[in-house]
């Protein structure tokens, strides 16, 4: 089961990594989103994988899973949902105002007022 | 008494909700109220200061749950000094928004700026790693929102970059958490210095890895040579008190070093002991270089002060890499006056940028308007503080720095470094100077009725203000001097700082339980 799991992340944050240096936005978005799923469960799996324990105190439970990187996992993933959100909304901001989806608005000359003047 | 240490996180983020809900009361209202605030807490920052100078390490159970399985506020010398200081600029900063009417160009200024106040003062108070990635979260994305304030295709291109590439930032932050967290099993600082400290030597791999995945990230936050690049633009194309307010997010990154790496990989942690340091060193004399460059390549003024805050952070980053009480008291006095001149400047640009009408900030020869005489004055002051010249801030804080670096085994090679550095910002400035002010008016002002307006005096007197910390800082050196030594030599006692939080005991009974 671990080797399957840090398989599982290394493919995520690959393919999340080569997505992000694609220099368009969508792309990039997808590969934060990708980069933030395999953190994720890098996360968890950081409280060593137990199959079946209870996280929370029960009594017939021998053995508990730990629940500190559960709780980790639950605060990454609204903070990586609440990005997300804000990085499309840009990102279409950035496509309307710069014209195209690149990264680094190219293919759109500033002309020498607007350069100076913001 | 106790209860004291959690206001100033409080504060700001009760503000930022009174601001959200009373906006239809208007600007002048949201204005009146986001003044009233950040005076109130630069009380709390003298407050917190003199807390501090006692010396004592305060900590605060959230919850009231014992360290290390509850998150605790600790409030000691660097942080005490490092709230006093975004207090201060963020006073200075709010008022230059409110007197330029900066605010009226988007919406929830206001309700971000707080925000962002409740972001930084949090990071600095907090004593628990994921509680720090959270509080960075929270000054990162009212930050995004500040960085966008206003529009302009430079500043969304710009903020793009920004927003990228510190969500790229956060990401790796969880990984390293996540590392240091399998590896000893503890997010509180105090607590992963004591098990680093006692840890089994198969796995100091793993931990030294985890650490320096952490230093990628607050250097990163700190702007460091290869991960600065994001910076300039950011900075020069944001909105003035966006900037000035932003001279105190850089520190935020090596505050952060300060905190979690010296006291991790602290003296106490064996064979790991100061791995961070001489990553940070050559990194440091690495930017400064390069920031020179950039500080003489810049082709207008709001870069060039952009690049000016990478000097100031490099510097400040050897004075830390150097790995000596006295350097890092050094860098502390350092950081304080590169933090004031670096908001100082950007609202001077600003002003400048304005009075010069279309050809804004940019170094070319343009029909010269008539430039205020307070500006140039204050270019003056800043360029001579900023370049290190005496007898202001900047001179007295390299000569520190540079005087403590001679003990260290790279002393020359950090002279050499610095002193180049300085003197390319220092014909830089000579350079820009001579553009914005003294080339010759080829054009009488009056055919040209958009340029030459001078400046109100309340944005003047603001940034005068803040430049005046460089002259105080001088005057009161001995003091300045003996805080930053007290609290190089806090933060050198790690076992201390240990002892001190994994012993503070749990207020009982009912009186703790607000």
């Amino acid at each position: 089961m671990e080797i399957l799991v840090s398989i599982s992340i290394g493919v995520m944050a690959a393919c999340g990594i080569y997505l992000i240096l694609r220099a368009h936005t969508f792309p990039v978005v997808v590969g934060l989103t990708l980069l933030s799923y395999a953190v994720n469960v890098f996360l968890f799996s950081m409280g060593r994988l137990k199959v079946g324990a209870p996280a929370v105190i029960s009594p017939e439970a021998v053995t508990y899973a730990d629940p500190l990187p559960q709780a980790l996992v639950l605060t990454a993933i609204v903070i990586a949902f609440a990005m997300t959100a804000f990085v499309i909304v840009l990102a279409l901001k950035a496509r309307d105002e710069l014209g195209n989806d690149h990264v680094d608005g190219k293919g759109e000359q500033l002309t020498d007022t607007e350069e100076a003047g913001l | 008494m106790i209860h004291w240490v959690f206001l100033p996180v409080l504060l700001p983020l009760i503000g930022g909700l009174l601001q959200l809900v009373l906006r239809h009361k208007g600007l002048s209202f949201q204005r009146t109220l986001g003044l009233c605030l950040t005076s109130a807490l630069v009380i709390l920052g003298i407050k917190m200061l003199l807390l501090a100078q006692t010396g004592e390490t305060f900590v605060y159970h959230l919850g009231n749950w014992p360290a290390p399985f509850g998150i605790v506020l600790v409030l000691d010398r660097l942080s005490a000094m490092m709230l006093m200081l975004t207090s201060l600029i963020a006073c200075a900063a709010l008022a230059y928004a409110s007197a330029r009417r900066v605010d009226e160009k988007g919406s929830h200024f206001h309700v971000l700026f707080q925000l962002q106040l409740f972001g930084l003062n949090g990071a600095f108070l907090t004593g628990d790693i994921f509680n720090l990635f959270v509080f960075f979260e929270v000054l990162l994305l009212a930050s995004y929102g500040l960085v966008l304030h206003g529009s302009g295709k430079k500043r969304t291109r710009a903020g793009l970059h920004y927003v990228i590439v510190n969500l790229l930032g956060s990401t790796l932050y969880l990984f390293a958490v996540g590392a240091l967290y399998g590896a000893v099993g503890t997010l509180n600082i105090a607590d992963m210095a004591y098990k680093v400290s006692v840890a089994p030597a198969e796995r100091s791999g793993l931990i030294a890895a985890a650490g320096l995945l952490l230093l990628v990230v607050f250097c990163l936050k700190a702007a460091m040579f290869p991960l600065y690049l994001w910076l300039p633009r950011a900075y020069a194309n944001t909105s003035a008190p966006v900037a000035a307010l932003f001279a105190i997010m850089t520190k935020v990154g090596l505050y952060a070093i300060i905190r979690v790496h010296g006291t991790v990989f602290g003296d106490q942690a064996g064979n790991l002991a100061s791995l961070h340091m001489p990553w940070i060193l050559a990194g440091g004399l690495i930017t400064i270089l390069l920031a020179a460059m950039g500080v003489m390549a810049a082709r207008g003024l709001s870069e060039q002060v952009a690049y000016l805050v990478l000097t100031s952070v490099a510097t400040i980053l050897i004075a830390v890499g150097l790995n000596r009480p006295d350097a890092l008291a050094a860098g502390l006095f350092y950081l304080l006056h590169s933090t004031f001149l670096a908001a100082a400047f950007f609202l001077l640009a600003d002003m400048i940028k304005d009075a010069r009408g279309n050809a804004a900030d940019s170094f070319e020869t343009i029909v010269q308007p008539q430039c205020s005489k307070w500006l140039g004055l204050g270019f003056f002051f800043a360029a001579v503080a900023m370049a290190g010249l005496p007898p202001l801030s900047g001179f007295l804080g390299k000569l520190m720095i540079l005087d403590s670096a001679l003990k260290h085994s790279w002393g020359w090679t950090v002279l050499g470094i610095v002193l180049t550095a300085s003197l390319l910002v220092l014909a830089a400035m000579v350079r820009s100077g001579s553009f914005l002010f003294y080339r010759p008016t080829q054009l009488p002002v009056e055919e040209n009725p958009q340029t030459g307006k001078s400046p109100k005096i309340a944005p003047l007197l603001i940034m005068g203000s803040l430049l005046a910390v460089s002259p105080l800082l001088v005057l009161f050196a001995g003091k300045a001097t003996t805080y930053t030594s007290k609290t190089a030599t806090q933060l050198q006692q790690v076992s201390e700082y240990i002892e001190d939080v994994l012993e503070s005991q749990v207020k009982g009974g009912t009186e703790s339980q607000k």
